[in-house]
């Protein structure tokens, strides 16, 4: 089989592919940093002692973790042009259901995060005189985030695997772009090999990093 | 300077403080001792609104802790406190730890809290260890950069919760010598401690507690002599056994 593997192909599909893998990145880091603001601030609203604000962020979260991502990615990308009234595109409508989307992910590690704080440390920052917002950004929240890096890179893995559900809109990120080559040259065999390769060593690169993390912080 | 009336405190259904009232005037050196769960270390962070109270009144120079309109945060910032487990930042060095409360606090300007940093770090003795990571110190020298960090903030009074409870032996008296020198010099002091050494050398009232309630609040020369009740009789005589 591998005698007749088109490596040719392969070869001169590299600029296209790289295009997509372009857009694959741009989503994924976008999505995290977005994911983790908005996450950040409903794990604050979820831990704050106002009831109202903390069943909202609560719902808001059980809510999007019921849903199918593939059915999230759908809605937005019919939703949103009626919201915003015009066509926004493929990228912009997925770049937010996979914000609002991670978000919900990113609010339950946060607030596992704030939580594994000691309360002896915010005692700490209070007793000194630090109000609750220059506790939880000097004391709770740097201590917080260092807890949670591991964790927020396993995250930002699966992620990046699961921008590849923006198929379904037609959105060419890397899967998409091979795709294409795969049925105008009917080289699928070659095309989804390739994919696959490279989706497989950057994960796999991406959690051994993780573990040496891991290791490096139990200490 | 401290004043608590009729002071009562409920987890749920369990009451952990039963009509507490004392007062710490300025200058003195009040000691609470009792058994653990007696509720002494509840009591000290009710002093500094770390702790809710559901009865009674605490005023700190005339500011009442529980009332919903006191600006809380502007009011520790007038009290020093140290734990029993340091409670230094794990994530930023000694100096910072120290520099943090007096930057964002008190708004003193970078140079100032640097210099206040450096001749609180000579005071307790560690000059050395300025640039380290909390981590980096044995638990002894994490309490007196503790305590450094309480006093940046020039208080107007200081509680300890334990100070040396879990400190090593060996490192017991190198804390205990910087407390005794703050009392000393006429800081105001509410100290909960099993340290009877302290409290005969520089204590001027003793507190025992037992099961919430304030059992015995007398001068030092009163709770060493014998004159004390019958369950401080019997805690003195467990914990000085050996």
């Amino acid at each position: 089989m591998f005698a007749e593997f088109d490596w040719k192909l392969v070869i001169d599909s590299v600029p296209h592919l790289w295009e997509g893998m372009q857009i694959t990145l741009m989503l994924t880091v976008l999505a995290i940093f977005g994911g983790i603001i908005i996450g950040t601030a409903l794990a604050l609203l979820r831990l704050s002692p106002f009831k109202t604000a903390s069943f909202a962020a609560g719902s808001y979260v059980n809510f999007f973790r019921s849903m199918p991502l593939i059915l999230v990615i759908f809605w937005f990308y019919f939703l949103v042009p009626i919201i915003v009234g015009r066509p926004v595109g493929g990228f912009y409508s997925v770049l937010i259901a996979f914000v609002l989307f991670e978000a919900a992910y990113y609010c339950e590690i946060i607030r596992a995060g704030i939580q594994s704080v000691r309360q002896g440390q915010v005692y700490a920052g209070q007793a000194l005189g630090l109000t609750y917002r220059q506790n939880m950004r000097y004391v709770v929240l740097p201590q917080a985030f260092r807890n949670m890096v591991p964790i927020l890179l396993t995250q930002a893995i699966i992620l990046f695997q699961d921008t590849s559900l923006v198929y379904v809109v037609g959105v060419k990120d890397f899967l998409v772009s091979a795709d294409l080559i795969a049925n105008r040259e009917n080289r699928l065999i070659e095309m989804f090999t390739v994919v696959a390769a490279v989706y497989f060593i950057l994960c796999l690169t991406g959690s051994l990093f993780v573990k040496r993390l891991q290791r490096k912080y139990a200490l | 300077m401290i004043e608590l009336r009729k002071v009562s405190k409920w987890y749920e259904d369990f009451q952990v403080l039963d009509d507490c009232s004392t007062k710490v005037s300025k200058g003195e050196v009040v000691v609470v001792c009792g058994p653990s769960g007696s509720g002494k270390s509840t009591l000290i962070k009710c002093v500094n609104g770390l702790e809710p109270f559901q009865k009674g009144v605490i005023t700190v120079n005339g500011t009442s802790v529980g009332d919903k309109a006191t600006n809380l945060p502007k009011l520790r910032s007038h009290i020093g406190m140290v734990f029993q487990n340091f409670e230094l930042f794990p994530h930023i060095s000694v100096t910072e730890n120290i520099k943090l409360a007096q930057l964002k606090v008190l708004g003193r300007d970078d140079g100032e809290a640097t210099e206040k940093s450096r001749s609180l770090l000579e005071r307790v003795g560690l000059s050395d260890q300025a640039d380290k990571y909390p981590a980096q110190l044995s638990g002894g020298q994490q309490q007196r950069v503790a305590i450094a960090r309480a006093l940046a903030m020039d208080p107007i009074a200081m509680l300890f919760d334990e100070p040396t409870s879990a400190l090593d032996p060996e490192m017991i008296n190198e804390v205990l010598d910087v407390m005794v020198e703050l009392a000393t010099e006429g800081m105001t002091m509410m100290v909960v401690t099993h340290e009877m050494g302290f409290a005969r050398k520089v204590a001027h009232r003793v507190i025992f507690m037992d099961e919430g309630r304030i059992e015995e609040d007398c001068t030092k020369d009163e709770f060493f002599s014998e004159l004390r009740g019958e369950r401080a009789q019997t805690f003195l005589s467990k914990i000085l056994h050996h």
